[in-house]
């Protein structure tokens, strides 16, 4: 089968951008679609043409390094599906797709397809983590944790950092992601010390970055593939609600 | 050459006790005027980078992804061991350390797997403590399964997601040190090569892989945590970045590579579909706990699965296997399900795949038992073939995911350059000619939470702090080595991408130097590879330059390192005269088609010695001991 590509191109953060038109491109229904992007680069190499740039690395889901708006949509059509695990066969055949950055002010396109999402990265640093010595930890089972309680930690620690959250949501907000991280910590019996401090941090932090609030149109869950619900917004909504009253006291 | 091990001798059980007491110390007080450089943020680098900032050194550490959190350790699946017998069925320090031994193939040295065995139980409870959700049972205590080479459940796990659960709490523990200072991170910055000077590690030259820009850094010591080389295969279930780089420049510095034949094919991936494929992906070994793999007995027999009876159905690792079963070590599924294949009853029409069936699972246990335990994996394989496994037998095939072979070390976990570190897959310890599934995730986290950050400072004690001469001759000698190769690559100009050459060498690989090697065709891909490298050299097209980011410049370095290395890989397999654990020659084999070692001859590790350009390297051999588990031809039987 043939697809036509429009694919973004972009030299760096600060140059203009446009569309590069890549008509009949020859694909077959089982490749997955940064295969596809693979043969495209594979030709420009060929002719000595600069080849599209793209983040991938695991190619199966897990490290969040892939990511770009397929014909509208965060990590292309499909649910639960990050970009290297979308197929081919997902398209027909002749169909137009364009393929563009995550756009948000917060993760400026360095070249191409790619962005820079280490803004992520220092919402962890401001306070994504339980602080502990190594070789100073009790023995693992003196703490039991009931096994709903771990499972919901366990399905908020599933965020992959990818940024489709953010490219999904009209004011690019970072809420999904900054939520998965203070829900899965602060579930969890050994997060509980730094609880309330890790919020207020993490939150001052995504703000700082320029990501847009947080209106509640819920497109962040619809485009995640890890689908990673709203209702771990609501928690850290509430943890900093009690942080705020937390502080008013002090 | 004479390669020292540092392993204490004396009861092992006691080993690890006494070294830490042998060792030298740097005072608390001190530690903060040394600075170390660990590259990779892998499992091993991040803990080890977060450890060693917690002990007051400063570190500064590099990944080619634009976050440490995307290291390649984010894809493991299945799980991590540790000796905890919590399901108390007879699991202990000691049985854990003789798995892994008999599973290594008796081809590790004996006191390294001690050590690893015994902090497993640390690793644990460190992890747990960082808030990391393994999964749990209904009381609130933690859960286990099994996994291949094991007939006891000591395997910890985060659904199908441990390798990302136990990386974020790494990372997340960097970024606590990211924070205060003591940890600097340089994301999307690839080293090039590592800088001797009078003989010690004291720096590298890296690229930023945004600007471009070529940098040098110094440093007291260094440490690579820079992973495996599976990707020498093309392909494998590896992330695509997985390169040998690093550890192949060190090599060239002077740190001996060791037992690079050592390379792990993995029975359960998903089976090449088609010459676009660009990864292969694994299927987690935790599903052979309750998937069964057969064959149909007619070879040909192209029925879908569920219209052959069972009588008409060959379970072969039931039927040769009775004490393991499903659950044999990796290199011997593998082989057996090449065996099947070669004997033409594949299950993939005009391909190579045997079934990995669920039905009998789905039965017993219920599909919600059978979801919450591997439904991420089902999704994963419906997504990419299209099909059910809840429906219809998983189609799988074996597929290059590890290599045991590494950077040689002692047991202080230094390279035969002083001061140069390796851990993690990068290294060659603790696996021997085969690793047990899930013992890379306790291996990298054992190396970079308990082992290096003590073993460091035996050397950092000896020097001087605070080393910082970035003028010395010897950073500008690596920096224009560094520079001629960007260049040179650049003024090819030809026709052929740097994938394309590396897909040709892959094949080259898979088939001479694969699932199995023999004399003739190991000489065979001896002459294509550097017909292949000459080629390369003469043709390769990467277009851009090398003052900007350029992708197709980082994919053609680390193809022109893999096809200088693959060379080496040949060697070794060649001149390793008998078959284990993962290396199986065709002349070393028994009437069954099992591997037959030869302990006399090859009861060592052969470490390859860089010796020029113009020469060949050298193999020398670090002679193994077995006190503890004496070797015995392994049996799964
Ligand atoms: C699909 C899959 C599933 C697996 N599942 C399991 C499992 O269930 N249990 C288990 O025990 N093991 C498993 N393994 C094996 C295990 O994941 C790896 O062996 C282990 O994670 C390796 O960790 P590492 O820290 O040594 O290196 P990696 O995680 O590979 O990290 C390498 C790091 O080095 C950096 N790097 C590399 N080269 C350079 C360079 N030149 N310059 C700068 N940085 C560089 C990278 O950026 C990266 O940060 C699995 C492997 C695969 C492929
Ligand atoms: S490449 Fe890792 S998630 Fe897509």
């Amino acid at each position: 089968m043939k697809v036509n590509l429009r694919i973004w191109r972009q030299k760096g953060p600060e140059s203009a951008g446009s569309f590069q038109d890549f008509p009949n491109v020859e694909v077959v229904p089982e490749m997955s679609f940064l295969e596809m992007l693979d043969e495209v680069n594979r030709a420009l190499e060929a002719k000595g043409q600069e080849a599209v740039t793209f983040d991938s690395d695991c190619r199966e889901g897990i490290c969040g390094s892939c990511g770009a708006v397929v014909n509208g949509d965060p990590h292309g059509p499909g649910k639960a599906n990050t970009l290297c695990q979308l197929h081919l066969r997902s398209f027909q055949d002749g169909d137009t797709i364009t393929i563009e950055p995550w756009r948000a002010k917060a993760f400026p396109v360095v070249r191409d397809l790619m962005v820079d999402r280490s803004a992520f990265d220092r919402i962890i640093q401001a306070g994504g983590y339980i602080t502990a010595r190594t070789g100073s930890a009790p023995d693992a089972n003196s703490v039991p944790i009931g096994k709903e309680r771990a499972d919901e930690a366990m399905e908020a620690a599933t965020c992959i950092g990818c940024g489709a959250c953010v490219a999904a949501c009209p004011n690019a907000s970072a809420m999904l992601f900054t939520s998965a991280k203070v829900s899965h910590l602060g579930l969890l019996p050994q997060g509980q010390p730094q609880r309330f401090d890790r919020v207020q941090k993490m939150v001052d932090q995504m703000d700082a970055e320029g990501f847009g609030g947080c209106t509640n149109h819920s497109e962040c869950e619809a485009a995640c593939p890890k689908e990673i619900g709203v209702k771990f917004i609501a928690r850290l909504n509430a943890d900093l609600i009690k942080a705020n009253l937390g502080n008013l006291r002090k | 050459m004479e390669l020292q091990s540092r392993a204490p001798d004396g009861p092992i059980e006691t080993a690890w006790d006494r070294h830490r007491q042998a060792i030298r110390l740097v005072n608390p007080a001190n530690k903060r005027k040394y600075h170390v450089i660990v590259v990779g943020t892998g499992l091993a680098g991040a803990s080890a980078a977060a450890t060693l900032a917690q002990l007051g050194y400063n570190v500064s550490s590099f990944c080619f992804q634009d976050s440490p959190r995307r290291a390649h350790s984010i894809a493991a699946q299945g799980g991590i061991n540790a000796a905890k017998n919590y399901q108390n069925d007879g699991d202990s320090v000691y049985r854990l350390f003789y798995d892994t031994v008999k599973g290594g193939d008796f081809r590790a040295r004996e006191q390294n797997v001690y050590r690893l065995s015994q902090v497993s139980v640390d690793i644990i409870d460190h992890c747990t403590a960082l808030g990391v959700p393994f999964a749990r049972e209904y009381g609130g205590l933690l859960a286990n399964r099994s996994f291949g080479g094991a007939l006891v459940s000591r395997t910890f796990y985060a659904r199908g997601q441990t390798g990302q659960q136990l990386l974020l709490g790494a990372y997340a523990t960097m970024a606590e040190q990211i924070a205060v200072g003591k940890v600097k991170m340089h994301p999307r910055t690839e080293l090039l090569d590592v800088v001797v000077i009078d003989g010690k590690a004291k720096g590298i030259v890296t690229r930023d892989l945004t600007t471009g820009r070529i940098e040098r850094w110094a440093a007291d010591a260094v440490v690579l945590a820079t992973g495996g080389y599976g990707n020498v295969f093309y392909l494998s279930t590896n992330a695509k970045g997985c390169n040998v780089t690093a550890t192949w420049r060190a090599y060239k510095r002077g740190a001996g590579f060791a037992n690079p034949c050592f390379t792990q094919i993995h029975p359960t991936c998903i089976p090449v579909m088609g010459d676009h494929q660009s990864k292969l992906t694994l299927m987690s070994e935790s599903l052979r706990n309750d998937g069964r793999v057969w064959v149909p007995k007619q070879p040909g027999d192209m029925r879908p699965a569920r219209d052959i009876p069972d009588a008409e159905r060959d379970y072969y690792l039931e039927r040769i296997y009775p004490t393991f079963g499903n659950l044999v070590p990796r290199d011997v599924a593998s082989r057996a399900a090449k065996r099947m294949i070669d004997s033409g009853h594949t299950v993939v029409k005009g391909g190579q795949g045997v079934f990995l069936d669920f039905r009998d699972a789905i039965k017993r246990l219920g599909r919600d038992v059978v979801a919450d335990r591997y439904g991420n994996l089902f999704d994963m394989y419906a997504q990419i073939t299209g099909e059910s496994p809840y429906e219809h037998p998983m189609k799988i095939y074996p597929a290059s995911h590890y290599t045991m072979g590494g950077l040689w070390v002692d047991y202080n976990l230094q390279t035969t350059v002083p001061g140069l570190y390796a851990i993690g897959e990068a290294n060659f310890s603790d696996h021997g000619a085969n690793r047990l599934g899930a013992s890379a995730l306790m291996q990298g986290l054992a190396d970079g939470y308990f082992v290096l950050p003590y073993t460091i400072g035996d050397f950092l004690a000896g020097e001087k702090p605070g080393f910082s001469d970035t003028t010395h001759a010897a950073f500008a000698d690596a920096e224009n080595e560094v520079k001629a190769k960007v260049d040179r690559l650049l003024s090819v100009k030809g026709k052929q991408s740097a994938d394309t050459f590396h897909r040709r060498l892959g094949k080259i690989v898979w088939d001479e130097c694969g699932m199995a090697r023999n004399a003739e065709g190991l000489g065979r891909a001896l002459e294509q590879i550097p017909a292949l490298r000459d080629e390369f050299w003469s043709d390769v097209s990467v277009p851009g330059t090398g003052a900007d980011l350029n992708q197709s410049l980082e994919r053609a370095g680390r193809v022109a390192d893999f096809l200088e290395f693959a060379e080496v890989l040949c060697k070794d397999a060649l001149t390793r005269e008998e078959s284990c654990g993962g290396h199986f020659r065709e002349e070393h084999q028994t009437v069954e088609g099992e591997a037959r070692r030869d302990d006399d001859a090859f009861s060592h590790g052969a470490v390859w010695m860089y010796r020029g350009q113009a020469q060949q390297p050298e193999r020398v051999r670090e002679e193994l001991s077995f006190r503890y588990v004496k070797p015995s031809q392994r049996s799964y039987k």
